[in-house]
């Protein structure tokens, strides 16, 4: 959660309760179930890792006073997050709210993110059939490799769908 | 990949074709510049009606392009003659459909000879070469069937023989595994890097990501234009995706 949190700062500074806004807004119904805690105790250790910076504002009294904002270091580390392609690891969801974020702060262009990604997987699944090709057509090793194939297949399927929606979305 | 320096088995300049839409044009390729090396295998992605099932027709001489120029094997042939065309294609360019296209009162094994008689080789030539080919693909034994009595993957196999039966420079696949299930979309890919390993240069359209992976170079192509171009070999940089498949969920020290 900590990379994502990160970059959806990338636009402009926000209170915390403005950030969980941007992510449960970003997910859509599986936002619905976040824990807001979770989202401050994230803050929070961004803070100590010298990746946000935060500045009280308002009165003392107001429970939500801290205003976040990310420090050089942590600008780099959105950047970095952003040209991750290292799938699985960058989960749908991950990838998902590193579109959103980039393009709410300018910082790349959505399709340019998914043609990156989409080519990434299509280089797994190339690698994943060199070895399933290698393989006796029938070995128990070829049936899990092939469901790595059919994984891969639907997240480009899945990419292609973005591609295809962000393309809408930027000439409206 | 060829040397560095070898001229390239196709290449087009600034390939368009428009059709008319409701009195509209509409540019189905649009200025596309494109070359296959020979012995290389290009895939050409795109969604459906980007243009790419066009490009290959127009490669092909199947349908003639409005501007641009195609160059085979050296050769200007975007102005011949429809005659002059169709024996330069028979020669030098192998298809395969997505519909397999073959003859139904056809045998397997006369489909196979079919182009081979064509361009004027003997019966004895072309059968001993068919019927070369169909073993090569496994599907010999199927060779006196007619294409109704066949299995998709087994009909694809026939097409393909079809296909290489004159020795083609170059193989453009459209679809190839469009109408096949997943095992014999997998003989499929099984052949194609056959074909590949023996040097055989292939331009594959497909919106099928196992056939787009296997190629030396993708490209992507959206509303006719060619709008990205990867090489899809060598190690990825982000590491193996098979360490990932040996990965347990309650491994020691993960995380």
């Amino acid at each position: 959660m900590r990379d994502p949190i990160l970059a959806l700062l990338a636009k402009e500074p926000a209170h915390g309760y403005e950030v969980r806004q941007r992510l449960v807004q970003a997910l859509g119904p599986p936002g619905e179930g976040l824990n807001p805690g979770q989202v401050y105790v994230t803050l929070g250790r961004l803070e100590k890792a010298g990746l946000v910076a935060v500045e009280q504002v308002g009165q003392s009294s107001h429970p939500d006073r801290k205003v976040y904002d990310l420090t050089a270091a942590g600008r780099e580390r959105v950047a970095e997050w952003l040209g991750d392609l290292s799938w699985p690891k960058v989960t749908p969801t991950d990838f998902h709210l590193k579109l959103v974020a980039a393009t709410a702060a300018g910082l790349a262009d959505p399709v340019a993110l998914i043609d990156a990604q989409r080519h990434e997987l299509l280089r797994q699944l190339r690698e994943v059939q060199e070895v399933t090709l290698a393989q006796p057509p029938d070995s128990h090793g070829g049936l899990l490799l092939e469901g790595a194939a059919l994984r891969l297949q639907a997240d480009i399927r899945w990419l292609e769908v973005c591609e295809q929606r962000w393309l809408e979305w930027s000439t409206r | 990949m060829s040397a560095a320096g070898a001229r390239p088995i196709v290449e087009a300049r600034g390939l368009t074709r428009t059709y008319s839409a409701n009195g509209v044009p509409l540019r189905a390729v649009d200025g596309v510049d494109l070359a296959v090396e020979a012995g290389e295998t290009v895939s050409v992605m795109g969604p459906s009606g980007c243009g790419k099932s066009t490009l290959l027709h127009l490669l092909g001489g199947l349908e003639r392009p409005d501007a641009g120029e195609i160059v085979l094997d050296g050769r200007r042939v975007d102005r011949l003659s429809e005659t002059a065309w169709s024996v330069v294609r028979r020669r030098t360019i192998g298809f395969v459909f997505q519909s397999f296209n073959l003859v139904d009162e056809l045998t397997a094994l006369e489909n196979v000879e079919l182009p081979a008689l064509l361009v004027g080789a003997s019966g004895r030539r072309a059968r001993r070469r068919a019927v070369e080919l169909l073993e090569q693909l496994d599907v010999a034994d199927r060779r006196h069937h007619l294409p109704d009595r066949l299995s998709g993957g087994e009909r694809q196999r026939v097409a393909l023989a079809r296909a290489l039966i004159n020795d083609p420079l170059l193989i453009l696949a459209d679809e190839p595994t469009g109408n096949l299930d997943s095992r014999a979309t997998g003989e499929i890919l099984r052949l194609f890097a056959d074909l590949r390993s023996s040097g055989q240069s292939l331009l594959v359209v497909t919106h099928d990501a196992r056939v787009a992976s296997t190629a030396d170079r993708l490209l992507s192509m959206r509303d006719g234009a060619v709008v990205g171009h990867t090489h899809l070999g060598g190690v990825s940089p982000v590491g193996s995706v098979l360490a990932g498949l040996a990965d347990f969920g309650d491994a020691e020290g993960a995380r």
